[in-house]
């Protein structure tokens, strides 16, 4: 049949469409993520890049604009429970986890699905705090999974189907991983969670070809290892110190930065004399070897569960004068750090809340614990003046972004526990503080709608914290307590959220609240942010939605 | 903004407080059982009970002492009762030999949970309870149960399965030491000069949630609003006008609650 020039006209413009509409997709290269800064319109690492400030270059969101977001797409995940994965995002299409181990390719734009992989982790399975995995990570046309049976999975980004999946540790001993693994040169960098059922944690490195394991590095140090005389006897052999949160990496020095959790039993410490080495402490490591350079230790023989696995936050910034790599650490014993990230030297401590377990730092950085008498609260709560989500540092203000919980305090019970593996090893437990006997308190994300615990055992907080000062210039306060992480952008806003439910955008010099949205569930990871064919996005995940905001058109 | 009551809301319940806290130290220690009774109580559970019902009370199918839980008795003088004549249906003998002391002993012992440094709160009868709680106590004039009765104040259709003993105690003699935070009354003046006063519901950063004194369920946004105080004092009168057998029938009424 011939065709007319109308109906060829026709065709000619529908294929300009198309070829408009395709963007550009390449290999993620490592050399793409070395340089992920200068993409801002992808969000290519865990942390946007390998700094973990997550600050975006992305500037067509401003605060005399950011009132004219408008909801654009919205994704629904199908599972039960906290949503807590993050997003990346390579040249238009997102990929973003949901429980307990499933991958979605979508398209940034509309949010509709390309494809979605299961992975069922083995039914022995077993975590402390809920079946969460933060997110994959990606290296040329692969994506990689830790799963929650302590696998490693290679996954084909273009189909979603299976490359290689490697066992990196025995579910039957508890190992989990809920981290998203970090990408260095040809390696995928992995941690275990576990830190409630005796684990001995580590770190470990993938060729993210093959999977075969390139190192492995020990974060409790065994015999004849400097360190492991930080434990007694046996104890380093079930002394946890997983690692459920994903590192940093500086490339100048090559080393890779990885925030260790808290020594088993968690609430026992009289049972583990000593420093239990590396427990809640940032370890620097080779990223070729695994080798460890230097290690900061935050709570030497912590009996109150204050995990370090917050993420290391790395910058250049002039300290005292000097142009001084630095590391910043807003940490869950209620202390901020600043230390030296070349050699682990302390250079600053401040409590940004209550603090009663150490009554300071000496000039190591090494905290003069103040353990309460038994019955008594102890500030900060056993979830930490922080936790896990993602702080955030703008080179532009100079200010560490961070969530913070205030007047939370716990009230430990310590019971010896007996390492059976696989098994619960945990030594008592956190009790709750609360003004009435037997009234409601918080807890682990948010149980309910209603908030009947109220203020009166916690709140929540957004704090600017100047490094230079370790004191907060402005905070924000929040009626509940909250886990939102942090994104922050060259337009000077700073996005987060809280249990609440409620989506900020915050000036990120003044901490005004410049435009909020009522999403309804808890917001419990950092939002990013994105452009595709020249429009800037931000998305976030509250409850079940993964929702995608844009200027109106 | 927020803050505590004003005097004049605070004065009438002040002087209640005053009025009735003469009456309330007199008889407060007879609401519980005294250290000495669950003492004896673990000495004669040893020597006369524990064959059968077992060191920790939970020996017999359906019968948890130590928890409360019992497969006939509510209140401590049904305890009494069943211990005295025995269940012989059940095979339980009768302790006749016991004196009204020991008996006594034994319900403290079993009423603090097996714990002789425990507290053991007086549970009196649940019927006349009832009658107490629509009457005489007064709590009918604020509180709803199954329906039935104003919701200013919380409705106690399911109390019993989230207070115990003691915490109803607590709450009857005390009520501002035991009002959970959520609960707490709310005074709030709009833009336009209205005050309204109610309890909350529930409360965000931006907003909260109340149910007001006529019993309307009202959102506020905190920014639009002159004033916005939350008191951690109860509305709730203390109830010393109840002698100490009157307050355990109350408790033992709560108890069924659930």
């Amino acid at each position: 049949m011939a065709m007319t020039i109308k109906s060829f006209g026709r065709v000619v413009f529908i294929a300009l469409v198309i070829t408009l509409s395709y963007r550009l997709q390449a290999q993620v290269t490592y050399d793409r993520i070395l340089k992920a800064a200068a993409e801002p319109h992808n969000w290519l690492t865990y942390g946007g890049n390998y700094t973990s400030q997550r600050y975006s270059l992305l500037t067509q969101i401003t605060p005399s604009n950011v009132a004219q977001l408008e909801q654009k797409w919205m994704l629904q995940d199908q599972v039960f429970g906290a949503w807590q994965s993050n997003p990346l995002v390579v040249d238009g299409v997102m990929y973003v986890t949901e429980r307990p181990n499933d991958v979605m390719a979508v398209d940034a734009k509309t949010g509709r699905v390309y494809w979605l992989y299961r992975y069922a982790p083995a039914p022995e399975s077993k975590v402390c705090c809920g079946a969460n995995n933060r997110g994959v990570a990606v290296l040329g046309d692969t994506l990689y999974m830790g799963t929650l049976d302590a696998h490693l999975v290679a996954i084909d980004a273009k189909n979603g189907k299976p490359l290689w999946n490697v066992a990196v540790a025995d579910v039957k001993l508890a190992y989990s991983i809920t981290l998203a693994p970090l990408v260095v040169k040809d390696k995928v960098i992995i941690g275990v969670g576990g830190g409630e059922y005796g684990i001995r944690g580590f770190i470990a490195a993938y060729d993210a070809k093959t999977g075969k394991e390139a190192w492995r590095f020990y974060t409790i140090p065994g015999p004849g290892e400097p360190g492991h005389d930080s434990w007694r006897g046996e104890d380093w052999k079930y002394g946890a110190a997983s690692v459920w949160v994903t590192g940093s990496y500086d490339p100048d020095l090559n080393l890779t930065y990885w925030g260790v959790g808290n020594p088993g039993p968690d609430w026992n410490p009289s049972q583990r004399p000593g420093d239990n080495l590396y427990s809640d402490s940032v370890v620097a490591l080779d990223a070729d070897t695994g080798k460890l350079k230097w290690h900061f230790q935050f709570t030497p023989n912590d009996g109150y569960d204050y995990d370090s696995v917050q993420v290391p936050v790395l910058a250049d910034i002039s300290w005292k004068g000097t142009p001084t790599k630095v590391m910043m650490w807003a940490n869950r014993n209620g202390y901020f750090y600043v230390l030296d990230r070349a050699t682990g030297k302390f250079l600053l401590g401040n409590n940004f809340v209550k603090v009663n377990w150490a009554s300071g730092l000496d000039e190591k950085g090494r905290p003069i614990q103040t353990p309460q008498p038994n019955g008594m609260p102890t500030w900060p709560g056993n979830q930490g003046g922080t936790n896990w989500y993602p702080p955030a540092f703008s080179p532009r203000t100079g200010l560490f972004y961070l969530s913070a919980w205030e007047n939370y305090s716990t009230i430990y019970r310590r019971e010896s526990a007996t390492y059976q593996p696989g098994g619960n090893f945990m030594g008592g437990g956190p009790g709750p503080n609360t003004p009435v006997p037997g009234a409601p308190s918080v807890g682990i994300g948010r149980r309910s709608p209603i908030n009947n615990w109220t203020d009166a055992v916690g709140n929540g907080a957004v704090m600017a914290i100047d490094p230079q000062t370790g004191k907060p210039k402005w905070k924000v306060t929040q009626f509940d307590v909250t886990d939102g992480g942090m994104l922050t952008t060259a337009s000077d806003l700073l996005f987060t959220g809280g249990r609440e439910g409620y989506f900020h955008a915050l000036d990120a010099r003044t901490g005004k609240v410049l435009w909020k949205a009522s999403l309804g569930g808890q917001i419990v990871m950092a939002p990013i942010t994105f452009q595709v064919e020249g429009k800037q996005y931000v998305s976030v995940i509250s409850g079940h939605n993964l929702v995608t905001y844009a200027l109106r058109d | 903004m927020r803050g505590p009551l004003s005097l004049k809301q605070i004065a009438p319940v002040l002087v209640l407080l005053t009025l009735v806290a003469s009456v309330a130290s007199a008889g407060q220690q007879d609401h519980q059982y005294s250290p000495t009774e669950i003492q004896a109580g673990l000495r004669l559970y040893t020597a006369e009970c524990s064959l059968c019902h077992g060191p920790n009370g939970d020996l017999m199918s359906g019968i948890d002492l130590r928890r409360g839980q019992f497969r006939r008795a509510v209140s401590d003088e049904d305890l009494a009762r069943v211990i005295t004549n025995g269940v012989p249906d059940a095979g339980m003998p009768a302790f006749a030999k016991l004196q009204s002391a020991d008996v006594t002993a034994l319900v403290a012992f079993i009423r603090a949970g097996f714990d002789v440094s425990g507290a053991a709160v007086k549970i009196g009868d649940p019927g006349r309870g009832q009658t107490l709680f629509a009457g005489k106590a007064g709590c009918a004039a604020c509180h709803r149960v199954n329906g039935v009765g104003p919701r200013t104040a919380p409705d106690l259709s399911d109390i019993g399965a989230s207070r115990t003993a003691p915490a109803l105690q607590r709450a009857l003699l005390d009520p501002s030491s035991a009002m959970w935070p959520i609960n707490r009354p709310v005074r709030i003046v709009t833009r336009d000069g209205k005050t309204v006063r109610g309890r909350r519901l529930n409360e965000d950063t931006y907003t909260v949630q109340i149910i007001d004194d006529q019993e309307r369920l009202l959102t506020f946004i905190k920014a639009d609003l002159r004033e916005f105080e939350v008191s951690t004092k109860s509305t709730m009168p203390p109830a010393t006008s109840l002698s100490s057998e009157e307050l355990a029938d109350v408790i033992a009424y709560l108890l069924t609650l659930k």
